[in-house]
Formats: C-alpha cells, sequence, structure tokens
C-alpha cells in the first residue's frame, strides 16, 4: 500500500516580514556584519577610512583618553599611545595587516599542504608513508616555541612570521585532502579518466581537486581567526611583526605597561581582535555545518 | 598493542629529533653568536679563542654532532645572559614556577568546566545551555595575553583584590591561572557536555531512574562517573597546551617560569638557553601526546590496526 504524506500548508500565508526574517535567519548575518564592519572594510580602505596616519604621531597629544572620558577629544575618538598616535588609526590599519597576514600565510600554506595531500593520498606507497610521518611530527610541534626560535633567530618581520605560520599551517591541509583523496581516487570516474589517458596531475588537479574545495574552504575558513590569534600573540611576545608596523598584538603590548594609566592602549585592540576571531568562529561553524558537516572534528 | 606502542614511540622520538635539528640549524642561521657576545672592540685573536671554546670553528655537521651527543646527556652549554650558568641548570631552576602555575590553572579549569559541562547537559537547550555556548566560544576567540591584561586591570590596578605580578602566594597565581586556563575551560566544558549527553541517553541511567534513584545522584554520581572517561585522556593534550600557553601567561604576568625564560633569551639571543627550553617542552609535550595515544589504544582497541 502506498503511503501518502500530506503536507500541511499554513492556511495563511506568513506576512513578508516574517519570510525576510526567515531567510535572514537562514545566513550568518551577524559575524558576516561584523566581519565586514571590523575586518573587510577598514582593511580595504585604510587609508581612506583612517582619520590620521597610523605611524606619525604628535607628541603634544600624548596618552590622550578616548573621547567619552574626561580630558579626551573628538579628534581623537580612541585615544592616542604614548607617541601621540591615533589609536583608531592604527586599528583601522591593523585591520589590514591581520587580514593580510592571515591570507596569505593561509594561502600559502594551503597550496603547499594541498598539494602534498593530493599526492600522499593519490600515489600511496612511500610517498604516502613519508610526507604523512612529516605530517605527524609538524603537528606535534609545540607552536608558539618552535615560532619563538624561528623568529629570533631570522629576526622579526612580515617574511618571517608569514614563514612561521605557513610551518605551522600546512600539515592541516595537506591531512584533510590526504583523506579525502584517498576515498575518491576509488571512484569509477578516476578510472575513466585514467583509461581515456588524462595523466596523473591532470588527475589530481582537474578530477580530485574540485571534489575537496568545499572542506578546504571550511577549514580555512576555520583557521583565519586561529592565524590572527597566534599572529597577534607572536608579536605581543615580539617574535611576531615589528614595530612599527600597527599590528593588533603589537599594540596591545605597547599597552601593558600603560595599564594603570591609559587602559585604552590596549583595550581598544583586544577587543578588535576578540571580535574579529568571534565571528570567524561563529562564520566558520556555519560554512562547517551547511558545506561539509563530515568536518565536525576538524 | 607492543607494535603500536613501539611504533608511536618511534614516532615520537623522531620528532623530538627532527626538532632538536630545527633548533640547532635555527641557532646557526641567526648570524654569527659571537657577535652578540663579545664587546665591540674586541679582536680577531678574541674572536678566535672565543669561537674555538665554544667549538663554533668546528664545520657545521661536527657542531651538530657534539651539540646532539651533549644535548642526549642533558647539557645545552652554558648561558650567555646569565653568566655562564649551565642553561638546563636554569630550566630546572625555572621548571617548578610553570609547573605550579600550570598545575593550578588546570585545578581551576577542571572546577570551573566541569559543573559547566554537566549542567549544560542536563539542561540541553535551555538558556543555561546557551550560556555555556557563549563561554565555550569566548574561549576559542579570547587572546590570551589581553585576557591577562584585562584581569589584570580590573582585579589589581582597579579592585586591588590580587597583586599585579610576580610569583609569592596563593593570591599571585590567581590571575595567571585563570588567564592560562581560560581556553581549556572551554575545551573540557564541551568535552564533558557531549560526553554527559551520550550517557544520559544510555540504558543504564533510564534503570536508575526507574529504581527511583534522586536525579542528583543519578546525574552527579552515575552519569558523571561514566562521562568523565573522555575528558579524561584529554588532560595529557592539556598538559601539553598548558606548558606552551605559560610562554604567553608568563610574560604578562612576570611569572619567573620557563616561559619568561624563554621569552628573555630570544631577546638576549642566548640560544644556549632557548636550545634547552625548547627541547625540554617539546620533549613534555611530545611526550604527553604519545601517553594519550597510548591510553586511547588501550581504551579504544579499534585505533590500534588502523
Amino acid at each position: 500500500m502506498a503511503t501518502v504524506t500530506v503536507t500541511t500548508l499554513p492556511w495563511y500565508a506568513p506576512p513578508r516580514i516574517a519570510q525576510a526574517i526567515g531567510q535572514v535567519r537562514r545566513y550568518p548575518v551577524v559575524p558576516l556584519a561584523l566581519l565586514m564592519f571590523l575586518l573587510v572594510i577598514p582593511a580595504l580602505l585604510a587609508t581612506q577610512v583612517a582619520p590620521y596616519d597610523p605611524l606619525e604621531g604628535s607628541l603634544a597629544n600624548r596618552l590622550k583618553p578616548p573621547a567619552w572620558q574626561q580630558g579626551g577629544t573628538s579628534e581623537y575618538l580612541l585615544g592616542t599611545d604614548k607617541l601621540g598616535r591615533d589609536i583608531l588609526s592604527r586599528l583601522i590599519h591593523g585591520a589590514r595587516v591581520s587580514l593580510m597576514v592571515s591570507l596569505v600565510a593561509i594561502f600559502v600554506g594551503g597550496i603547499i599542504g594541498t598539494s602534498l595531500g593530493l599526492m600522499s593520498g593519490y600515489f600511496g606507497g612511500w610517498v604516502d608513508a613519508v610526507l604523512m610521518r612529516l605530517v605527524d611530527i609538524s603537528l606535534s610541534l609545540p607552536t608558539i616555541l618552535l615560532a619563538l626560535v624561528l623568529v629570533a633567530a631570522v629576526g622579526p618581520s612580515f617574511g618571517t612570521v608569514i614563514a612561521v605560520l605557513v610551518v605551522l599551517l600546512w600539515a592541516r591541509y595537506a591531512r584533510l585532502v590526504r583523506g579525502e583523496t584517498l576515498s575518491i581516487k576509488e571512484r569509477d570516474f578516476i578510472a575513466r579518466a585514467r583509461v581515456a589517458g588524462a595523466s596523473h596531475t591532470r588527475i589530481m588537479v582537474r578530477y580530485i581537486f574540485p571534489n575537496v574545495v568545499n572542506s578546504l574552504v571550511v577549514l580555512a575558513t576555520l583557521q583565519v581567526g586561529y592565524v590572527i590569534l597566534l599572529e597577534s600573540a607572536l608579536s605581543f611576545l615580539g617574535a611576531g611583526l615589528p614595530r612599527p608596523i600597527p599590528a593588533w598584538g603589537l599594540m596591545i603590548a605597547d599597552g601593558r605597561e600603560l595599564i594603570v594609566r591609559a587602559w585604552w592602549v590596549s583595550m581598544f585592540p583586544g577587543l578588535a581582535i576578540m571580535l574579529t576571531v568571534l565571528s570567524l568562529n561563529l562564520l566558520g561553524d556555519w560554512l562547517r555545518d551547511h558545506l561539509d558537516p563530515k568536518l565536525r572534528n576538524v | 598493542m607492543q607494535r603500536y606502542i613501539a611504533r608511536r614511540a618511534l614516532q615520537s622520538l623522531l620528532a623530538i629529533w627532527v626538532m632538536s635539528l630545527v633548533v640547532f640549524s635555527l641557532a646557526r642561521i641567526s648570524g654569527n653568536p659571537l657577535d652578540m657576545m663579545l664587546p665591540l672592540e674586541a679582536g680577531p685573536e678574541e674572536y678566535e679563542r672565543v669561537s674555538k671554546h665554544w667549538g663554533l670553528d668546528q664545520p657545521l655537521h661536527t657542531q651538530y654532532f657534539i651539540f646532539l651527543s651533549k644535548a642526549v646527556r642533558g647539557d645545552f652549554g652554558n648561558s650567555w645572559k646569565w653568566h655562564g650558568q649551565s642553561a638546563m641548570g636554569l630550566v630546572w631552576q625555572r621548571l617548578p614556577a610553570t609547573l605550579q602555575l600550570a598545575g593550578f590553572a588546570l585545578a581551576i579549569s577542571v572546577v570551573i568546566a566541569l559543573p559547566i559541562g554537566v549542567l549544560s547537559a542536563v539542561m540541553k537547550d535551555t538558556g543555561w545551555d546557551s550560556v555555556a555556548k557563549i563561554i565555550a566560544l569566548l574561549g576559542q576567540s579570547l587572546p590570551a595575553f589581553w585576557l591577562g591584561i584585562v584581569l589584570m586591570w580590573i582585579f589589581a590596578v582597579h579592585l586591588g583584590w590580587f597583586p599585579t605580578s610576580g610569583r609569592g602566594g596563593i593570591q599571585h597565581m590567581v590571575l595567571p591561572a585563570i588567564t592560562l586556563g581560560w581556553f581549556q575551560v572551554a575545551a573540557i566544558m564541551r568535552l564533558v557536555r557531549s560526553s554527559m549527553l551520550d550517557v544520559l541517553d544510555s540504558e543504564f541511567v533510564k534503570l536508575t531512574r526507574i529504581k527511583g534513584l534522586a536525579e542528583w545522584k543519578v546525574v552527579w554520581k552515575h552519569c558523571l562517573r561514566n562521562a568523565a572517561i573522555a575528558p579524561l585522556t584529554f588532560f595529557a593534550i592539556i598538559a601539553g597546551v598548558l606548558m606552551t600557553g605559560a610562554v604567553v601567561t608568563e610574560s604578562v604576568f612576570s611569572w619567573p617560569g620557563t616561559g619568561m625564560l624563554v621569552v628573555d633569551a630570544v631577546t638576549a639571543r642566548d640560544f644556549q638557553v632557548v636550545q634547552a627550553v625548547v627541547i625540554v617542552f617539546a620533549g613534555i609535550f611530545i611526550l604527553t601526546n604519545l601517553v594519550v595515544d597510548i591510553l586511547y589504544a588501550y581504551l579504544d582497541p579499534r585505533i590500534r590496526y588502523q
């Protein structure tokens, strides 16, 4: 006997506005808006949006409190640091720094990890054995210490920070891509491509890679927040970006000794990091749930 | 099982060896260490004498061999910054402070995380659960060093409840321990919550309820005992994380442990000390990972045959 499914339709059409809210709630609106506001727009339009030069200070206006506090002026909305540089302008330029560092590091680390993971999973054998031992080792090294040694040896610069982050990031991509490749390469269409005469490289790039992109996007999004946290911790320890780059971590380090006299110097960059990473995590979770529920434990 | 342990142990040894290679080669890339050690007016014969003394006139692979054979015996040479004290001695001297802080941090995070995790599992999908979710999210998003500064600002500078920095009685330890443990709170809490949810769903819990046991006894005695297994094995990982997290926290609170030691050594380019700290930390970190993996394999036979 055939089962009959009865779908009950609402006897009235829900009002437009409720439909709109329902639509909106299906997307991570708040984190996206926060991200645009905190990270993307300031990063893209830093020079246009920032009221002052992030590196030029006026010593006459040292340690001005934020505008709403006693002694603050509306010229410096979030106050100034000990060299009289505008905190707001430095925050805005800091967004550019954070975004740039994390995107470059994740991009480079992702490319290296993905290609090694593809090779590892596709060829198997000793290639796989060697690469996966490398991954295991690289994942078992203590992050911050490795970075400290690396940066202390070569000296802090944009390039070294990127190098440190890439060393720390590639292994996760390699492991993820390898796992997916292992199952994809058993599928029929790969064998058919092989029969049709496609080379190994072509199969990896044109047939396997497109099937792992979703997982890669999710992992990359989840990692942006992690990388921003890591970079700021390194900069805070003096092993990240060099002064006077307006990096958020460096700004917090600058404000540490001033905490009694000028709380605003370290408070605002910290808030910026927190909100940015928070919204990135929310966005990443959402993406994971919708693009790739398998990744629950990554 | 033995084969599995042997394989994992070998792998751990390999990891420590790679770390020693990394540390050694980086120390040599960073430029001539003699430039940092000698005064500006030192002449060439002075350079030669000192480089002979430190073995820096030998070819690189010999230097590495010397380094490795000494390192195995725990000899990482003498510090330049701390007036010729042995690097390993410095690490041993500072390690208790770090262990004390890490232990206290672990205790605090368990005390906070366990009840919240249990309650959020019992009261799933209520307001309490959302609060727990928010705490977990914040745990992942707050930069630890900034949290430390904020805590210091509120509780030490404004309220004056705790001292701002240094080591002393238990009141010196509260703020650094919270800073260090904060991230773990989120992790432990989520673990406890998910394993509690599994246990609460199982048959024996229904039985205890049918027997008419008081609800608090069901939850806190019967369920928690079974749900605690997963988080327990997680502790070793946490131990590793706490050790590295100590670097940041200690430098915020000027806590005189190994973390501060390594940061000071890095700024002074005192590589003997950096090497010693990094190898010891890496050893602890890798060893705890090994223990966890063996523990897991013991508890879950499926892992052994992968």
